[in-house]
Parts: C-alpha cells; sequence; structure tokens
C-alpha cells in the first residue's frame, strides 16, 4: 500500500473506538452473566480497590495463558483492538510480569503451565492483581476432568477478579480492566 | 563568573522532567488516533510513571549491585544531558563545555549502564538486548561525533550552546547544504539511540525483536520508573536539540527570566511538533530487519562525512 492509499485510508476510517459505556460500579469482583456465583470471584473487592488506590489510573497487563483453546485470546485482542480501545482506561499489554500490575490468565490450568504460572504470578511485583478470564480459568469450564488438566487458575494462585463466558465478551474484559484501573 | 549559566542548566533539567513525559503521551496519543483509537490521554505516561515511583522493585535473586545502581546511573546520564544540551537557553557552562565530546560520553555512560542493567538480569533476552544496543551504540556515536562536528566548522567552536546561538544569528546557515545534511545524519541517529522505529519498536512484546526492553524486562518498580524516565528524557532532550538545530528561534540569549520563559515555550511548541511528526512517520512505517540497520546507520554516516567535506569546500 502506498503512503497515500493509507493517508486516504486512515482519513476515510477516522476514529472506530465506540463511545465509552459509563464507569462500572466499583463493588462486585466477576463480571458476566452470574457475578460473583463461584468462591473465587466473591472476596476479591476490597484486595482490588485497595490496588486499585495504589495505582492511580494505570494498569500494566501481563498475559498468561495457562491452556486455552485461544478463544479468550481473540476476545482478548478485540477489548485491546480499535472497537473497544481498553488502553483509553488506563490499561496496557506489556512484556513481562515484572512491569506488570495485573496477571491475566486464560485457559484452564495444564500441568506443564502449573509452574510457569506460580513463577509468574511470584515475578509480579506488589501491589498485584490476578484476574481469571474465561468459564476455564474460574472453573475448568468445558474442560474440567480432561487428563492434562490441574485445575482451576483459583487451585493454584489466589485469584482477585474473574471475568465469565465461553468465550468471555470483550466489553466485560474491558469492565473488570475499569475496575482496576478505577476510569 | 556568574551562577547565571548554572541557573538556566537547572530550569533546563526541570522543563525536561516535565515535558519528557509528555512527549511521550504525545506520541501514544497521536499513534491512538491514527489507528482509530481513542487514546489514554497525553498524560498516562506521567500516571505510569506516578504508580511506578510507588512499586517496591523485585529484583531476581543472584543479581548483582549493578540492578540497583544502574537505573540511577542511567536518570544521572539523562538529567546532565538535559543540563548539558542547549534547550530552553543557548548559554555555554563555564566548568562542563557543552562541548559535543562531553555530550557523547555522557550518552555512552548511560548506554553503558543499561546494557550492563540488561545483562545483569542474567536473562537471555536481557543480553540479546544488550548486545544489540552495542551494536547499535557503536554504530551511533561516531556518526553523533561526526554530525555535530560538520556543523561546528563555520561556527569554529564544538559546543553546542554556541553552534545553536550561531544558527539562530545566522539563519542562512540552517539551509547551507553541509547543515542540511548533518541534521539529517543527527536525525536518523536520535531514532537508533531512542529506539524508535525503524530501527526499535517501543511497543512490541515479541522477545525476539526486541532492543531498549529486551534490556529492561527484568526491571521493576522504582528501578523501571527511573529507566523509563531516562529513556523518555533521552528522546525529549536529543529531540529538542534537533528541533532548535532546524529552528534556533526562541532559544534564550541571556538569563533574564522573560527570554528563559520564552525559550521554554519555544521549546514545549517544538517538541510537540517533532513528537507529532514522529508518531505519523512511524505509523506509516514498518521496523527494518536487525541486519538492516547496519546499512541505514552507515548511510547516516555517510551523509555525516558529506556534511564535513561540504562544510569544509564552502568554507
Ligand atoms: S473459556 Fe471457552 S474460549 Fe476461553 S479458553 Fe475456555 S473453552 Fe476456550
Amino acid at each position: 500500500m502506498s503512503l497515500a492509499d493509507l493517508a486516504r485510508l486512515i482519513g476515510r476510517t477516522g476514529r472506530i473506538a465506540e463511545p465509552a459505556p459509563p464507569r462500572p460500579a466499583a463493588s462486585p469482583a466477576g463480571v458476566g452473566p452470574d457475578e460473583g456465583v463461584d468462591g473465587s470471584s466473591g472476596e476479591g473487592s476490597p484486595a482490588v480497590a485497595a490496588v486499585r488506590r495504589e495505582l492511580h489510573g494505570s494498569a500494566q497487563v501481563r498475559h498468561v495463558d495457562a491452556g486455552s483453546c485461544n478463544g479468550c485470546e481473540i476476545e482478548l485482542a478485540a477489548a485491546f483492538g480499535p472497537v473497544y480501545d481498553a488502553e483509553r482506561y488506563g490499561a496496557r499489554l506489556v512484556a513481562s510480569p515484572r512491569h506488570a500490575d495485573v496477571v491475566l490468565v486464560t485457559g484452564v490450568v495444564t500441568r506443564n503451565m502449573a509452574e510457569p504460572l506460580r513463577l509468574t504470578v511470584a515475578a509480579t511485583p506488589q501491589p498485584r492483581v490476578v484476574m481469571a478470564v474465561g468459564d476455564c480459568a474460574r472453573d475448568c469450564g468445558m474442560f474440567r476432568g480432561a487428563y492434562g488438566v490441574v485445575g482451576a487458575v483459583g487451585d493454584l494462585v489466589p485469584v482477585d477478579l474473574s471475568v465469565a463466558g465461553c468465550p468471555p465478551a470483550p466489553a466485560d474484559i474491558v469492565v473488570a480492566l475499569r475496575r482496576v484501573t478505577g476510569r | 563568573m556568574s551562577a547565571a549559566p548554572l541557573l538556566v542548566a537547572l530550569v533546563q533539567v526541570t522543563v525536561a522532567v516535565v515535558l519528557a513525559p509528555l512527549v511521550i503521551g504525545v506520541t501514544r496519543q497521536t499513534r491512538a488516533r491514527l489507528e482509530g483509537r481513542v487514546g489514554p490521554g497525553v498524560l498516562q505516561p506521567a500516571r505510569d510513571l506516578r504508580k511506578l515511583i510507588g512499586k517496591t522493585p523485585l529484583r531476581a535473586a543472584g543479581t548483582s549491585p549493578m540492578t540497583v545502581v544502574a537505573p540511577v546511573v542511567l536518570l544521572t546520564s539523562s538529567l546532565l544531558l538535559a543540563a548539558l544540551v542547549p534547550l530552553v537557553a543557548a548559554l555555554p557552562l563555564a566548568l562542563v563545555p557543552g562541548d559535543l565530546f562531553v555530550v557523547v560520553s555522557v550518552l555512552l555512560v548511560g548506554t553503558v549502564a543499561i546494557a550492563l542493567l540488561g545483562l545483569d538480569g542474567g536473562s537471555a533476552f536481557g543480553g540479546m538486548g544488550s548486545s544489540r544496543h552495542m551494536t547499535i551504540a557503536a554504530l551511533v556515536e561516531p556518526t553523533v561525533l561526526v554530525a555535530v562536528y560538520a556543523l561546528s566548522i563555520p561556527v569554529g567552536s564544538s559546543a553546542l550552546p554556541l553552534i545553536v546561538a550561531a544558527r539562530r544569528d545566522h539563519p542562512a546557515s540552517i539551509a547551507s547544504p553541509a547543515g542540511v545534511l548533518a541534521v539529517v545524519a543527527l536525525a536518523i541517529v536520535v531514532l537508533a539511540e531512542t529506539g524508535r522505529l525503524p530501527i526499535d519498536n517501543p511497543s512490541t512484546h515479541l522477545e525476539l525483536t526486541m532492543i531498549h526492553e529486551a534490556m529492561v524486562l527484568e526491571t521493576s518498580g522504582r528501578d523501571l520508573a527511573w529507566v523509563d524516565l531516562a529513556s523518555w528524557l533521552r528522546l525529549s532532550v536529543l529531540l529538542g536539540l534537533v528541533g532548535n538545530l532546524l529552528l534556533p528561534w526562541g532559544v534564550a540569549g541571556s538569563a533574564a527570566p522573560g527570554p528563559v520563559l520564552l525559550g521554554a515555550l519555544a521549546l514545549a511548541g517544538k517538541l510537540a511538533l517533532l513528537a507529532v511528526l514522529l508518531a505519523t512517520v512511524e505509523v506509516a512505517m514498518a521496523k527494518l530487519r536487525l541486519f538492516r540497520v547496519p546499512e541505514l546507520l552507515a548511510g547516516s554516516f555517510v551523509l555525516a562525512f558529506l556534511a564535513v567535506t561540504a562544510s569544509y569546500l564552502v568554507a
């Protein structure tokens, strides 16, 4: 594509991002159709609120795929894409858990990913939030009882926030991230 | 000897520290808008910095004191750079000349500090980033020296403040062949030195393509805040230098409050312009393959060399 074509395309497309929905209520920790039903999402909110106060509207997110089918990844990419634009609320994907405030885990925890997941969470400086995204990460979802599965994310590391759905809607992921950034 | 230049240097450092996060904010915001996103606003890097300063760093087991010291050394070198380069006012410091050799050495101290930081983490990517960074530094520093040397020939002094002042007083020299060649060469190496496209992608998540990011993968919390601020300062100061060489108007000639204020406002304007320009160019560009980077940098060295030749032919 020539530069002129690119410039024309940018001019024609303009702003893709949808208007921002109102700021989510700060209290509930779970997001999605069955908010706060499972135990991992219930007690998260005071901890998340404490972290939110220390982050001042900026949350770096490290994504860990613990054994996902990649459906969640597509929705995550959409959440950070131009339409939902999670970056406008102060969340940003980073390349290292050392830079992160949020460890976002997708998928059931498989045998090979159990130790890397523990290490990743341990490598994230405090204050941190662990977010389980998708039914698999919350309660093993459709992979419950499968032979390579150790358990849900909450069985290995303490989970502060969770997003339900298989796959979860990008809008719900954005709502969960906004609870961390508070914007 | 008056304290005026020292005071001006302090003002420059303060202005640079305030403007550096905003410059990054403007580039990210411009990029977001061109991509059809809303963007986090120009204040987001400042928010990130404020948060990072409050976080206790988590250092990997087995790291040496280098991990603690290197971010501070890097930040100090960037602050020194902000004091030495004529940003707000073109007044040479009496003790430390804003000489090209001094400026290049200060740049190099920071470069070495961050390369050691990358090695000290002990991860494979850190070492890889450091080795790449040193390769690029080895190609960049001679070009900076030669380009500034070309600019210094018509002025008769290698002090950057005098060069900027001379360009302001004789605008004809800005459009001279030697001046244009030298500034183009300098602009290319500034992009390389500060890790921007097409040499390095500042927003990449792919470890294999990283240069700057790879070195700081193991850095966290307050350490990361210093490293980030230092690299943002580097970008702003070097962009400010290119801006002042291209448009030397507004740079204060004395330490009086009026001209200094005007100089600071002019600097903010020039930086905003260059930041928007940088982001726009970056949107239209892909990262160069690593093995092509030396070709680009060799090209910029040739430009700088031609600038020296041209300025001798004219003089
Ligand atoms: S929750 Fe659904 S989309 Fe996500 S990893 Fe599990 S099966 Fe895939």
